[in-house]
């Protein structure tokens, strides 16, 4: 971080993906792409410095070196990049493999059955809705 | 000896089942510390993360937003009491209370009227035998919080903070009041104000020759501060709920300790004096055979003269 100049060009990207518990995922990244208020957001080595809220979205870091693609499901939150470091912050963030699809399947439907009752079913929807796109990607993923 | 041998036997038991219970809460006390601790440090990296943000926005756009704009004239203030929701924990819960009765002191001297937001059963307690009122409480998580119990409480006070003045429930500032965890011996009962906001304090400043980076804010900066600040503020309740409960295991631990070092006294004070009992016992049984058999002397001597 204290070197900026010069040397930008050969860092990777540094990649934070931060729970209010705890730290989901940090390592180097090659590309990540969020879903911001305003649409998707896909951040490469040397973007500029930007602060985004994101919306109830699937996240999905491709890994520097690898074809490993690592997907979480957030839940709103804001995303900051500078100097090479992208800092994902939401409350609540799941890996794709912690979720499981026929769960989140579930959830989807109970959320589904809500709206209208209330302004959290809408949030709620959308979460559900991340979560199994999240967990969908992985096993599909996997399966290839 | 007014008190037979079998008795203080009994005595002897009962002290020594309690030091069992003691001493098991102070080892339980002792393994969840380190999860505590363990908690607060896996909690650090959100909470200095979001601060970098905070002051990132506030260093490029004129910080006005509700949630920071001072009120001219305070009239009503909120307070968190943070507590445990069980005791044991020697003074851990009262002093907490004594900082909350220091704090709306001086509330009170500054001619503001207080509302109280309880977390933890010991508050509650507290304010419901003395006939309190207080606005809203939260219990059954004091020693280990979630971040969803955070959530709710900021949203609580924030929901308070920022009705206009005069409206029901409104408050103008917001102090919390909960034990920082110094070390392992040291835990303090702190008083601090948590709105309106003072932005670029927190617990990791960036270093002033780290110079903030020109963001672009999406979708602008005054939306993007309206969806950090409110995460902030749960943040640093989060953090102060983490901070209490590695506090309240910690007194805890310490309260144990002293339990199972006074029964361990108490057992061999107990264990000399029904010592004492016995050998008084013994000795009385002996001197009454003694006196027996000198008397059957006594006696048969005078009949044989």
């Amino acid at each position: 971080m204290a070197d900026r100049t010069g040397a930008a060009d050969s860092e990777a990207l540094h990649v934070e993906l931060v729970a209010a518990d705890r730290t989901v995922w940090s390592g180097d990244a090659a590309m990540v792409i969020a879903r911001t208020t305003e649409g998707d957001l896909g951040v490469l080595r040397d973007h500029a410095p930007a602060l985004s809220l994101l919306s109830e979205a699937v996240v999905e870091i491709q890994v520097d070196g690898t074809d490993d693609v690592v997907v979480a499901a957030v839940d709103g939150g804001f995303l900051s990049v500078a100097n090479n470091r992208v800092s994902i912050l939401s409350e609540h963030i799941e890996l794709g493999e912690e979720i499981h699809v026929d769960k989140a399947k579930a959830e989807l439907e109970e959320a589904r059955g809500l709206i209208g009752a209330n302004n959290e079913a809408e949030r709620r929807v959308r979460r559900a809705e991340a979560r199994l796109r999240a967990a969908e990607k992985v096993s599909s993923g996997a399966s290839h | 000896m007014a008190v037979s041998l079998r008795e203080y036997r009994a005595r002897i038991k009962s002290t020594e089942s309690m030091k069992k219970i003691t001493r098991a809460m102070e080892l339980i006390a002792a393994s969840r510390i380190i999860k505590a601790q363990q908690r607060a440090q896996h909690a650090a990296p959100y909470a200095r993360e979001l601060t970098r943000a905070v002051s990132a926005v506030a260093t490029f756009s004129n910080v006005d937003h509700p949630l920071t704009r001072e009120e001219e004239n305070p009239k009503r203030a909120a307070v968190l009491v943070i507590t445990s929701d069980r005791g044991l924990a020697g003074a851990y819960s009262s002093s907490v209370l004594k900082e909350v009765e220091r704090l709306s002191g001086r509330l009170r001297d500054e001619g503001k009227e207080i509302d109280y937001f309880l977390a933890g059963r010991k508050a509650e307690a507290y304010f419901k035998f003395r006939q309190r009122p207080f606005v809203d409480s939260w219990t059954g998580f004091s020693d280990q919080p979630s971040y969803d119990i955070a959530a709710e409480i900021g949203r609580a006070l924030i929901d308070a903070f920022l009705k206009e003045q005069g409206e029901e429930g409104d408050v103008d500032e917001v102090h919390i009041v909960y034990t920082r965890f110094r070390s392992m011996l040291v835990q303090e009962p702190t008083a601090v104000r948590l709105l309106p906001l003072e932005v670029v304090e927190g617990e990791a400043p960036p270093e002033d020759d780290e110079l903030l980076p020109l963001y672009e804010f999406e979708p602008s900066a005054s939306q993007v501060l309206d969806g950090l600040l409110p995460q902030y503020v749960q943040s640093r309740i989060f953090y102060s709920l983490l901070q209490a409960a590695a506090s309240e295991l910690a007194a805890r631990q310490k309260a144990m300790k002293s339990a199972t070092d006074n029964a361990e006294e108490l057992i061999k004070k107990f264990t000399r004096i029904a010592n004492q009992a016995r050998q008084a016992g013994i000795t009385q049984e002996i001197s009454e055979i003694v006196g027996g058999v000198n008397a059957l002397a006594d006696a048969q001597a005078a009949a044989n003269d």
